[in-house]
């Protein structure tokens, strides 16, 4: 069980986050949406300790996760995506796809100065799994392009790859088919699909309401940084607070 | 009265750490990175006033008006010929790319003037004069009139002028300056300009008490930068504040400590500060 | 040439690439016994050391030192003293200097590699001027300005190594083995972290590399490397100067690793080489140093920042790659 409590964070004079809480129950897809600038990204930020929360508590299990550094909360089993790529452009596919693989193991550089057959072994392994990985979501084919020359919509795929294959216990998607095209989505829509059957907790952070309404069992609705409503994906489609906050939106737009 | 006499001395050399510490602060302001080559810029200034005071015999006063037109053209130059053209916002990269412009400059004032020593004239008479019982050469109150002069017009030119107001939005915040359409271009290409001046006045105060050298600029350069640093990087008060520390800690350690190691105080001090209080000793 | 044979070649490249290097080490000395050759290419060797190891740090962390050359001094110097002022044998003296290296390595890194930015480059070159001050100061100890003379050779086995072949099959020797563990290093599962981590820190932060412990670990190995290269240089020459280890000795080292390629390892060889033969194939380019490696830094990083060596290699992948698909559809 994933657990937030309080959680807030300010920049300078903006309060990005106001006291969000809520719960991601295990085994099911909680999806948190909110107009652009709601706090989703700056949410995740939070969680994976890339930014430190003025207050509140994010808790896995019994173990708090403020005040961790990145890596040790990827090594307590959370991967995420990014909304924004993060890619090492001359690496290859596949190696990209290992890179997921790192929090499964200790970090050793001698490790990886001797390469004992061992390694090797365990190596070997990883690359099928890598290949696996990238064969769900059809980008086996391309294992051995580098990463900065895929069209957009592969690297959108290649990052949920990496993230997916050590198969983590929570994983966190910011946005993960946002620019993607029918076939694309549907590819990511079917991974989630399996991850929730294997029993993995997925939080979901996306503007696409198709997605969310087909796969989340619960969501979790941000706006100007306070969770506003929380609830099935009816429930919250019906309440008059959510539509305000998204019509708002739009007349801004307009 | 010995240490009047350090405190002199400090006051002097921290006015020059304070004017190249400026230069590095500015072109910080407007594009985020260090810029070694105001190393370089202290050095042009000793050579262009060489090359008008000593090459071409006209009155020293001009040479050191020449120094600071001189190196700001060539820091404009640097700005338009080597660093816009890199399509990269990677600051390291910016940075690393400061640090081959400084050596090929350094190259070429080897070039230009050669790798020899050279003396080169005070703006004025070499006697010195006893102020608050102490021996000062009139060359360090020129020091000292001269920075502060360059400083009030800076502090004019920030306030006063819709350019400088310019380049004081870029530096609090780049992006929303960037929204408003203040130029990026004409922003970066003042401050090299400025930053220049800075630094070529440096030079042609300080190298007629330092001789001339094509590697004069280097130390004293890097030693404005650890100025810069020890006030807080970026800020403009904390470059003078830091420029005065250091001059005169410096003349003290030489005067009572040991002055073998007068040059690497300022090194130390630049590791230290940064290991432990990396926002200056002024900051909060 | 069939596919086949290509297909071999090319998935056992780095197995080829390594028998390659080692033949060639092993022949070269019978092609040219020439010392003034030899003693090039043993310079070449010990140069890399640092490079590779300095490559390896900027490459993974995308942090830039200016003060590797104090770390050079370190490991001279410290074989220099404790051989001929404390007559220590060179073997311990070299071990002490490299020890001295990393603590030094780690009690600057620890704090500064906190700080993003420009804070490790302008700390590196300020510990750089101030160990070659210290080096120009204490003359009691390092001779002053007129350097240290009178150290002695390196042995292995009994065998002193004191001429230009010996020396050649040692320092290549340890070239590879280093070039072999930097080559292992950059294909395993942390290098993988690694080059993430170059490319964007927060993502392999997010991934499970420990930001902060990998970079004052790579900083230590290549202080580490550095003062080795440093021993070995002191003990070929027998006499060390200030002059070597400069700051502009640091811009240099730096100057090597951005032409050869950040996080390339073959490219640190390669970007050495480049750099100690310039003068020997035109006069100019000793006379115009500054002019000539600025020249190339800048050049580099304004149009193939990723160095020569991605380069030569990108050339040969899209030429593997064209041919590769022109034979599948045939
Ligand atoms: N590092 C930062 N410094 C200052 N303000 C920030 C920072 N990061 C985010 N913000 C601000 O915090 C607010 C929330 O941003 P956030 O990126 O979390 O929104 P979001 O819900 O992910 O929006 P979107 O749907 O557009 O991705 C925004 O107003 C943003 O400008
Ligand atoms: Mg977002």
């Amino acid at each position: 069980m994933l657990r937030l409590e309080g959680v807030t964070k300010r920049f300078g004079g903006l309060t990005a986050l106001d006291g969000v809480s809520f719960a991601v129950a295990p085994g099911t897809v909680t999806a948190l949406i909110g107009p652009n600038g709601a706090g989703k990204s700056t949410l995740l930020d939070c969680l994976f300790g890339v930014q430190r929360p003025d207050a509140g508590s994010i808790r896995l299990g019994e173990r708090e996760l403020v005040g961790l550094s990145p890596d040790a909360i990827a090594r307590l089993g959370l991967a995420r995506t990014f909304q924004n790529l993060r890619l090492a452009p001359f690496e290859t596919v596949l190696d990209t796809v290992l890179v997921g693989l790192v929090a499964r193991q200790p970090f050793s550089l001698w490790a990886g100065l001797l390469r004992l057959p061992a390694t090797r072994h365990t190596e070997r392994a990883m690359r099928l799994a890598a290949l696996q990985a990238l064969d769900r979501l059809g980008l086996a084919h391309k294992a051995d392009w580098p990463a900065g020359v895929l069209a957009y919509g592969d690297k959108k795929r290649l990052e949920l790859a990496r993230a997916i294959v050590a198969e983590p216990q929570v994983l966190v998607l910011d946005e993960p088919v946002a620019g993607l095209n029918r076939v694309e989505t549907e590819a990511v829509a079917s991974e989630l699909r399996r991850l929730r059957r294997a029993g993995r907790t997925v939080l979901l952070v996306e503007h696409d309401m198709d997605l969310v309404m087909r796969l989340a069992d619960t969501v979790v609705v941000l706006d100007g940084g306070r969770r506003i409503a929380q609830g099935t994906p009816v429930e919250v489609q019906r309440n008059p607070l959510v539509l305000e906050a998204y019509l708002g939106q739009m007349e801004v737009v307009a | 009265m010995d240490w009047m006499q350090f405190i002199w001395a400090g006051l002097g050399n921290g006015a020059i750490y304070a004017l190249i510490a400026l230069g590095f602060c500015i072109v910080y302001g407007a594009m985020g990175i260090v810029n070694f080559v105001q190393v370089d810029f202290v050095t042009l200034g000793g050579m262009f006033l060489y090359s008008v005071a000593v090459t071409a015999g006209l009155p020293v006063p001009l040479g050191v008006v020449a120094s600071m037109v001189g190196t700001a053209l060539v820091a404009m130059a640097v700005e338009r010929m080597a660093l816009r053209p890199a399509r990269t916002a990677n600051h390291l990269v910016l940075v690393f790319l400061t640090v081959g412009i400084s050596i090929v400059v350094r190259g070429a004032i080897h070039m230009v003037w050669g790798k020899n020593r050279m003396a080169v004239p005070p703006l004025t008479a070499d006697d010195p004069v006893r102020l608050l019982g102490a021996y000062v050469l009139p060359q360090t109150l020129w020091m000292m009139v001269l920075t502060l002069l360059a400083i009030l017009a800076l502090v004019w030119f920030f306030r006063g002028t819709p350019l400088g107001l310019a380049m004081r939005a870029v530096a609090s915040n780049p992006r929303a300056a960037a929204v408003v359409g203040i130029p990026a271009g004409r922003v970066r290409l003042a401050a090299y300009a400025v930053a220049g001046a800075c630094g070529g006045l440096a030079g042609a105060l300080v190298t007629p008490i330092t001789t001339l050298s094509a590697d004069v600029g280097v130390l004293l350069g890097l030693k404005g930068f650890a100025a810069a640093i020890l006030g807080g990087f970026g800020s403009f008060p904390g470059a003078v504040v830091g420029g005065l520390i250091l001059g005169i800690s410096e003349a003290l350690a030489a005067g009572y400590l040991s002055s073998a190691y007068k040059d690497a105080l300022a090194f130390v001090l630049l590791v230290l500060v940064l290991a432990w209080r990396p926002q200056g000793l002024l900051g909060r | 040439m069939n596919a086949r044979l290509v297909h071999f070649v090319w998935s056992h490249r780095l197995g080829l690439l390594v028998i390659v290097a080692v033949a060639m080490v092993l022949i070269f000395p019978l092609v040219t016994n020439n010392p003034y050759t030899l003693e090039l290419t043993n310079r070449i060797a010990i140069i890399s050391l640092a490079v590779v190891g300095l490559n390896l740090f900027m490459g993974s962390t995308g942090q830039i030192s200016l003060g590797h050359a104090a770390f050079l001094a370190m490991g001279a110097y410290g074989s220099g003293v404790l051989t001929v002022h404390a007559g220590l044998s060179p073997w311990v003296a070299l071990l002490a200097a490299a020890v001295l290296a990393a603590f030094f390595a780690l009690v600057v890194g620890v704090p500064l590699l906190r700080l993003s930015g420009h804070a490790l480059a302008m700390a590196t070159l300020a510990c750089n001027v101030v160990v070659h001050h210290v080096l120009l100061q204490e003359d009691q100890w390092t001779g002053g300005p007129s350097g240290l003379a009178g150290i002695p050779p390196l042995s292995v086995g009994g065998i002193l190594l004191d001429n230009p072949v010996q020396l050649h099959f040692f320092v290549w020797g340890v070239l590879l083995l280093v070039l072999f563990g930097a080559l292992n290093l950059v294909r395993s599962l942390p290098g993988r972290g690694l080059a993430l981590l170059a490319a964007d820190e927060i993502g392999a932060a997010c991934l499970g590399v420990p930001v902060l412990r990998v970079k004052v670990a790579l900083l230590v190995l290549s202080a580490v490397l550095a003062a080795v290269a440093g021993s070995f240089f002191a003990h070929t020459y027998g006499y060390v100067s200030p002059d070597s280890f400069s700051i502009f000795v640091s811009t240099d080292l730096a100057i090597m690793v951005v032409l050869g390629g950040m996080g390339s390892v073959w490219g640190s060889v390669l970007g050495a080489a480049v750099i100690i033969l310039l003068p020997e194939v035109s006069d100019a380019a000793e006379t115009y140093k500054e002019f000539v490696h600025g020249g190339i830094l800048v050049a580099i990083l304004l149009f193939a920042p990723q160095g020569a060596m991605r380069a030569i290699r990108q050339g040969w992948q899209l030429a593997v790659w064209r041919w590769r698909r022109a034979h599948a559809t045939a």
